[in-house]
């Protein structure tokens, strides 16, 4: 445990550190921001009844930090340390192939929180600005929350993933992005196109990350879509951890 | 009681890559307390073979243990007991040196308490006290080497192994880290790669030639070169006419051969190779006091790794 701390600390020192971890911050923090602006628009329009987290999924600044942002966040994790060279001096210690890739992870999921903290401030304000504090409601903030997490966790587990593969941080974002991009428009409307097969359709409901992020910026907590996000992040990480061991494989 | 284990045992050791045979089936044993140097030019097998015995890269056949665990099966066990500096000697060029080595310690099983005693400890004997809280992209070469240094020790390993430690440095960096490696010797077993040679002459007790992913020679450093004789060989710069020169030493049993060559003024170089490699040079200023003649130079000359190494690998160009 004491291995898994250190190597957390150090992934998350590693952000700040550098220039990546502020100029993530700054770039969450400018999208939040058009969302308050947007927001305080949508607001004063129309003495809306549903929830306001509701009302910043439905700009579209919430897709745009996570699809932007995971990438970024994610991409140095194993790519650099490979490139760098320390990635041999970090095997060479007892520590295990899961060890690190949980304490990536970790500390990959632990940053993108800390990204997010800042909108907390902007619901904040929000509400000191409208007065609105039936739109505030804790509970749905805090589901909100709990999707944010959901989501970000499969994000960076994917971009854990890419960045495994490669040594280039530049192909693990690439990569990263792809999938994620590829994964967010699998499940974008899939009924709208009116191409696919009838079967197809509930299937992609399922995996649909729109649809679930509605219903967790609505409060609502469904369980089969918690159980979609824990096992498709532990999928992930599972499939890093065997590219972490294939480096042992004869 | 029963003996400990060699602090290396390589039996076999074969390393292929699509297309290359890095490692060549080769076999070797490195005690507890042994100095030994990789000599090899660039593409040996040096590293391959460092990075197979820090459990980093698995073999294609063949074994390897270091204190009786092999790096295969029991890779934990193993690198508990290594300190190993990679090629190129990789850090993390956004930390600060103390922190840095924290780090390292933690990963490498210390507690807190020990981790913080242990790094004050090896800041001191690495020379680094002054720059602990340096970032260590910000310090020169020689600094971050010896952090290299210093994190290949924090852990107390039995088994030091550091790949070309000395590579990139200027001569006066490369003479501080010879001689922290050669302090290093006396408390730890010591495996070090390079291809320059007096590094080799100057810090190891014990030298393996590598080339082509095969070893080409293993003896103690001073031995090798007596072994393939090629040391010995004694030039005189005698005042005296060449006949009685000639005549003087050519019928004496411990020399192989003989030759004058006429120089400045009525000067003759004298040159004698030894049988066996023993030194001629009390023989041949007794011979010479004997007659009388003036001697203005004495030498014997003592070839370097340099000379067996090209020997060594022409020979093997050759047979390729």
């Amino acid at each position: 445990m004491r291995v898994f701390m250190a190597l957390v600390r150090r992934e998350l020192g590693a952000y700040f550190n550098s220039l990546t971890g502020y100029v993530v911050i700054a770039a969450v923090l400018l999208l939040t921001g058009f969302g308050l602006v947007d927001l305080i628009e949508r607001i004063r329009q129309m003495p809306y009844p549903s929830p306001v987290t509701e009302l910043f999924y439905q700009t579209t600044y919430f897709w745009l930090v996570v699809l932007l942002t995971s990438p970024v966040i994610t991409m140095r994790s194993f790519a650099a340390e490979k490139a760098a060279g320390t990635y041999e001096a970090l095997m060479t210690t007892p520590v295990g192939d899961w060890q690190v890739v949980l304490a990536k992870f970790a500390g990959a999921l632990a940053f993108y929180l800390l990204t997010w903290l800042p909108f907390l401030g902007v619901l904040f304000a929000l509400r000191q600005i409208t007065g609105e504090a039936a739109l505030f409601e804790p509970t749905i903030v805090a589901v909100t929350f709990l999707g944010i997490t959901l989501v970000g966790g499969l994000f960076m587990a994917l971009g854990c993933f890419a960045s495994a593969l490669t040594r280039s941080d530049i192909i693990a974002a690439m990569v990263a992005f792809l999938f994620g991009i590829g994964l967010w428009m699998l499940g974008y409307r899939p009924d709208a196109s009116g191409l696919l097969p009838t079967w197809a359709i509930p299937v992609l409901e399922h995996v649909s990350l729109t649809r679930h992020m509605e219903d967790f910026a609505r409060g609502l907590v469904v369980g089969r879509h918690v159980v979609f996000y824990l096992t498709a992040t532990w999928l992930l990480l599972f499939l890093t951890q065997r590219v972490v061991q294939s480096r042992r494989w004869k | 009681m029963e003996q400990a284990p060699p602090m290396i045992e390589v039996e076999n050791l074969t390393k292929r890559y699509p297309g290359r045979t890095a490692v060549d089936g080769i076999s070797f044993q490195i005690g507890r307390g042994e100095v030994v140097g990789f000599l090899g030019p660039n593409g040996a097998g040096k590293s391959t073979t460092l990075r197979i015995l820090s459990s980093f890269l698995p073999a294609t056949s063949g074994t390897a243990r270091v204190a009786g665990f092999d790096v295969f099966r029991e890779p934990d066990e193993v690198r508990r007991r290594i300190g190993y500096m990679p090629e190129n000697n990789p850090l993390h060029l956004d930390m600060r040196v103390r922190e840095y080595l924290k780090f390292r310690a933690r990963l490498k099983g210390l507690g807190w308490r020990r981790s913080r005693e242990r790094v004050d400890a090896v800041l001191q004997q690495c020379g680094l006290t002054d720059v602990s809280g340096r970032i260590i992209g910000q310090l020169s070469k020689g600094y971050r080497q010896r952090v290299g240094l210093a994190d290949a020790l924090v852990h107390e390993p039995d088994l030091i192994i550091l790949d070309e430690p000395t590579i990139g440095l200027d001569p006066h960096q490369i003479r501080s880290v010879r001689a922290l490696v050669k302090e290093l010797g006396k408390r730890h077993t010591v495996v070090l790669s390079t291809h320059i040679l007096n590094e080799v002459e100057m810090t190891c007790s014990r030298v393996l030639i590598l080339h082509r992913g095969r070893i080409l020679a293993a003896d103690r450093t001073e031995d090798l070169g007596r072994r393939l004789s090629l040391d010995g060989q004694v030039i005189a710069e005698v005042e005296a006419p060449p006949a009685q020169l000639l005549e003087a030493f050519r019928d004496l049993p411990e020399v192989e051969r003989v030759e004058v060559e006429p120089m400045d003024g009525n000067f003759q170089r004298l040159s004698l190779v030894p049988r066996n490699g023993a030194d001629l040079r009390p023989l041949v200023s007794a011979e010479i006091r004997e007659h009388g003649w003036p001697l203005r130079e004495l030498t014997r000359s003592r070839h370097s790794l340099e000379d067996i190494f090209i020997h060594l690998t022409r020979g093997k160009v050759r047979e390729d």
